[in-house]
């Protein structure tokens, strides 16, 4: 699924990168829980989750995730921005709760993890 | 190769710059990025251990050719009970700790997944070691 349609089907915001809005992601994670996120193998996938603050980016830095995708309109720091851009991470915000992103992304065909 | 790192006592704000400055290292040297991510996965685990749970302390990364260990000793206040420690789901982690993602009882198991040697020395009241190795060649 490419960053566009995600950014459509969530009327979702780029809070950063989306020089590449056609990058193509197959999986999706949802968790609020970072030691969860770091034991996964698959790494290209989008992280969906309400956890908002440095750990966050820290933990996809870690985990060779490269796209971000805060749900319910949460405030992204200024230095959560500059972690992310140091490290190539895309950020992305929805309006949405955790259960309506991820079925509305499950549904237009984003694959699960397990 | 030898460097250290301090790590401070709740300083969250700065929990995981020591492995991404190990990532970044690792990057440099062109090692396989499933290794790269194995050690940096274990070392932010047990970077946030150490500033959630512990008084500060130091870590210290060698590096050579074959592979990477990597020290983390800390000022206490030690485990009592390592096997529990060990138990996936056994947390003492504060709510501060839990904010942060982290406080589910997985760090110590994530990292055992991660390394391929894992040492850890404790004394209640008076620190902890943890000293992991991941082989580049294995």
């Amino acid at each position: 699924m490419k960053i566009t349609d995600i950014v459509k089907i969530l009327d979702a915001q780029v809070i950063v990168g989306g020089e590449d809005m056609n990058y193509s992601i197959n999986h999706g994670f949802a968790s609020d829980l970072m030691s969860d996120v770091l034991t996964l193998e698959e790494e290209h996938l989008i992280l969906i989750t309400g956890l908002c603050n440095n750990q966050t980016i820290r933990t996809a830095e870690m985990a060779n995730i490269s796209v971000i995708l805060f749900v319910r309109n949460k405030q992204v720091s200024e230095d959560m921005i500059e972690l992310a851009l140091e490290n190539d991470i895309m950020i992305l915000s929805c309006k949405y709760s955790m259960f309506k992103t991820v079925g509305l992304l499950y549904e237009n065909g984003l694959e699960p993890v397990y | 190769m030898h460097t250290e790192f301090t790590v401070v006592e709740g300083d969250f704000a700065n929990a995981g710059k020591a492995s991404s400055e190990i990532k970044k290292t690792l990057k440099q040297l062109n090692i396989d990025n499933q290794k790269i991510k194995k050690i940096v996965v274990a070392v932010y685990e047990a970077e946030v251990n150490a500033i959630a749970h512990a008084y500060g302390g130091t870590i210290f990364v060698d590096l050579d050719e074959e592979k990477i260990c990597v020290l983390i000793k800390d000022k206490g206040p030690g485990i009592p009970d390592i096997a529990r420690a060990m138990e996936k789901g056994f947390s003492t982690a504060s709510a501060k700790v839990r904010e942060m993602g982290f406080g589910a009882g997985m760090g110590l198991p994530n990292i055992k997944n991660n390394v391929d040697e894992l040492d850890i020395q404790t004394e209640v009241g008076v620190g902890t070691e943890i000293k992991m190795i991941v082989n580049f060649n294995s």
